[in-house]
């Protein structure tokens, strides 16, 4: 069994901090990580693959050369192998262009069971790449998968978290799975996996050796344009009531009269 | 090589100042003997840089792609009108009112899109809302939302009547469903927007969400490609106030089987009992941190949001130490919430948590620890121990509401 987990590179939000001055990001220092929710897509890959007792696990994920050092983090915790689509051809690439050139790589890769990804990146938050991908590849998906109830060499029963509860959901398998956190806790390296990251060799791929159509990649291929980069604005100070409990609690309620009103 | 670049900095023009290397969200610019060297690997070709460069010194080569078709013939504004269980949810009203006044922009109609069962009860709110026109596709088949049907439906019918601007909520349904739509029908799709206009020169749908977890705000346009769509953030657009009187039409439309099909199968739809309303709906969250110390004293949490007819949350340190289920997690690896009013009680404010919370209208910050960083996006802190507070604030509140 073929399970491809597909990962993004993106700087650690911890490390990000705001300029008070300028109201800019503060970016001096600031170490780039596996995108948060692929964590519990990487995570879960590897318990599918101990679950079936065979099968290789690919992490594959699409960004500048230094992304190879996330590609490394996956194999030390337990993917067996990766790939890097890189190419300057790829620059600007918004989820249309990207969730083509990853369905392109995936159909090389070929003969797969699962897609896994987390439900959306840190840095972009749009979660459109994955439900991007199925729709490129014809294949079923689900979102927001929180559970994996059942599952077996042709078919899934997951469930799908919502707003009210969650779905349950059977799918035939190949099929993308995108991920929340609640689906597992992932394992830390293991040192014989960081052995085994340091010395792997991180296939590099091109547009041009995954077949794309340069019409349908980078910017050229991006539908959409960024016109405008701004800051927002700042919140209004704050204003801090001081007083025993008795005292802050009233002045506090007699604040957000109208609000709680409403 | 150079040469084919799409992005240039002139060297003569450039005279070391660094303004683009401070403007550059992606950190992809470096100096190098006083002059920009802009990264390729990291640019994302945002153009920041060439609106902070005050000597005009860097180009970006956009090779526009030939328009694909007449867009004369792209016209209305459409909204994708969400419902659960034959309801029709409040974020399709949100739609309305923001659609409404984009529609009025552009000269066009308002038209709301309604897949469901048995449903057509709805299509009159939808009209009092602002609609000039709904489009009706009622099937037992489309009874709950699934992926592949809704996808086809939205797909067809888009394809048929081609819309200028189709609007979503930025919901799980919402996600799910128009990505799908936007990669098959090859149409620009903007993310989780909280503003909407329209560029009165281009007639374009400007477009602006926040980026790096708010940090940064973007706005985006689709010139090339139509309908331009947009998923937008729920409870951030004003809802349509419903007018009765409103005249509108409803067109219905109908599918063959193929269509209707799904490979996936939905199997069940379970709600989890909830004591208070769910976070995304909620005007009124009342959230808990590390600082509540223990699962059963969460019910002075409980007991404010019950008050206030407001929904429980909680930051990260409290959803992993087990004393609250995932779903009540607010920030990064949880949930975006913007209500009117948010309390954290406990809270000390990481980033990953303001990341999800710090779009609400009033903040309200009570932790013991005057350093904590949620006091910095707080509109009233109270430095104090919560279970002081907590429980007196829901008396004061009970008061006032009673």
């Amino acid at each position: 069994m073929k399970i491809i987990v597909l990962i993004k590179q993106v700087p650690n939000t911890t490390d990000v901090k705001i300029d008070p001055e300028t109201n800019t990001l503060r970016r001096e220092g600031v170490e780039s990580v596996i995108n948060p929710f692929d964590m519990y897509a990487i995570e879960e890959s590897i318990r599918i693959k101990e679950r079936f007792g065979e099968g290789e696990v690919i992490v594959v994920s699409m960004g500048p050369p230094q992304a190879e050092d996330a590609l490394r983090e996956a194999i030390s915790l337990g993917c067996d192998r990766a790939i890097l689509l890189s190419d300057r051809k790829f620059a600007g690439s918004d989820t249309w262009a990207t969730s083509y050139t990853l369905s392109q790589a995936i159909r090389k890769i070929g003969d797969y069971a699962l897609i896994f990804c987390g439900k959306q990146a840190s840095d972009g938050d749009t979660a459109q790449v994955g439900p991007g991908v199925s729709m490129h590849l014809d294949i079923p998906q689900v979102t927001y998968v929180k559970k994996i109830e059942e599952i077996t060499k042709t078919n899934a029963r997951v469930e799908r978290m919502t707003e009210e509860g969650f779905d349950i959901i059977e799918t035939p398998i190949p099929a993308v799975f995108t991920v929340v956190k609640e689906i597992n806790e992932p394992r830390l390296p293991s040192l014989k996996g960081k052995m085994k990251a340091k010395k792997a060799e991180i296939q590099v791929w091109t547009a041009e050796d995954i077949g794309c159509d340069e019409k349908m990649i980078g910017l050229d291929g991006s539908p959409t344009r960024v016109v405008k980069i701004f800051n927002p604005p700042p919140r209004e100070g704050g204003q801090i009531l001081d007083g025993e409990a008795d005292e802050t609690s009233r002045k506090l309620a007699e604040f957000l009269k109208d609000v709680v009103i409403g | 090589m150079a040469g084919k670049d799409p992005i240039k900095v002139i060297l003569d023009k450039c005279v070391g100042c660094e303004l683009c290397v401070k403007a550059c969200p992606f950190d992809a610019i470096t100096m190098e003997n006083k002059k920009a060297v802009i990264d390729l690997a990291k640019c994302t070709l945002c153009g920041a840089c060439v609106d902070a460069c005050k000597f005009d010194a860097i180009i970006i080569e956009k090779k526009e792609a030939p328009k694909q078709a007449d867009f004369s013939l792209y016209k209305d504004v459409w909204v994708f009108c969400e419902q659960k269980k034959g309801k029709v949810q409040s974020v399709a009203y949100e739609l309305l009112g923001k659609g409404r006044e984009l529609a009025d922009k552009l000269g066009s109609k308002l038209c709301g899109v309604l897949l469901g069962d048995n449903i057509e009860a709805e299509c009159d709110e939808l009209i009092a809302r602002g609609a000039d026109r709904v489009y009706l596709v009622d099937s037992p088949k489309l009874r709950a939302y699934q992926d592949e049907p809704y996808s086809k439906v939205l797909c067809e019918l888009v394809t048929k009547h081609k819309p200028e601007v189709v609007l979503c909520g930025a919901t799980t349904i919402g996600r799910s469903l128009i990505s799908r739509v936007a990669v098959k029908i090859r149409a620009g799709l903007t993310a989780d927007c909280t503003g909407l206009d329209i560029d009165p020169e281009e007639k374009l749908l400007l477009q602006t969400r926040p980026a790096f977890g708010g940090n940064i705000m973007a706005t985006i346009i689709a010139p090339n490609t139509r309908p331009q769509m947009a998923t937008v953030r729920h409870k951030v657009m004003k809802e349509a106030d419903p007018d009765p009187k409103r005249k509108g039409e409803v067109i219905k439309e109908d599918f063959d089987e193929e269509t209707y099909s799904s490979r996936s199968r939905l199997v069940d739809i379970v709600e989890e009992i909830e004591e208070t309303v769910n976070l995304a709906e909620a005007d009124i969250i009342v959230s808990g941190g590390r600082g509540v110390g223990a699962p059963e004293n969460f019910d002075v949490i409980k007991d404010l949001a019950l008050t206030l007819n407001g929904a429980v949350g909680a930051s990260r340190s409290a959803v992993d130490a087990g004393w609250i289920p995932y779903s009540h997690q607010v920030g990064q690896t949880g949930k975006t919430v913007c209500p009117k009013l948010y309390i954290a009680c406990g809270i000390s404010g990481q980033i990953q948590h303001l990341i999800g919370m710090k779009s609400s209208d009033v903040i309200v910050a009570i932790n013991k620890d005057p350093e904590a960083p949620i006091f910095s996006v707080a509109t009233y802190g109270i430095v104090d121990d919560l279970f002081k507070v907590v429980p007196r604030l829901t008396q004061e509140f009970k008061k006032i509401l009673h």
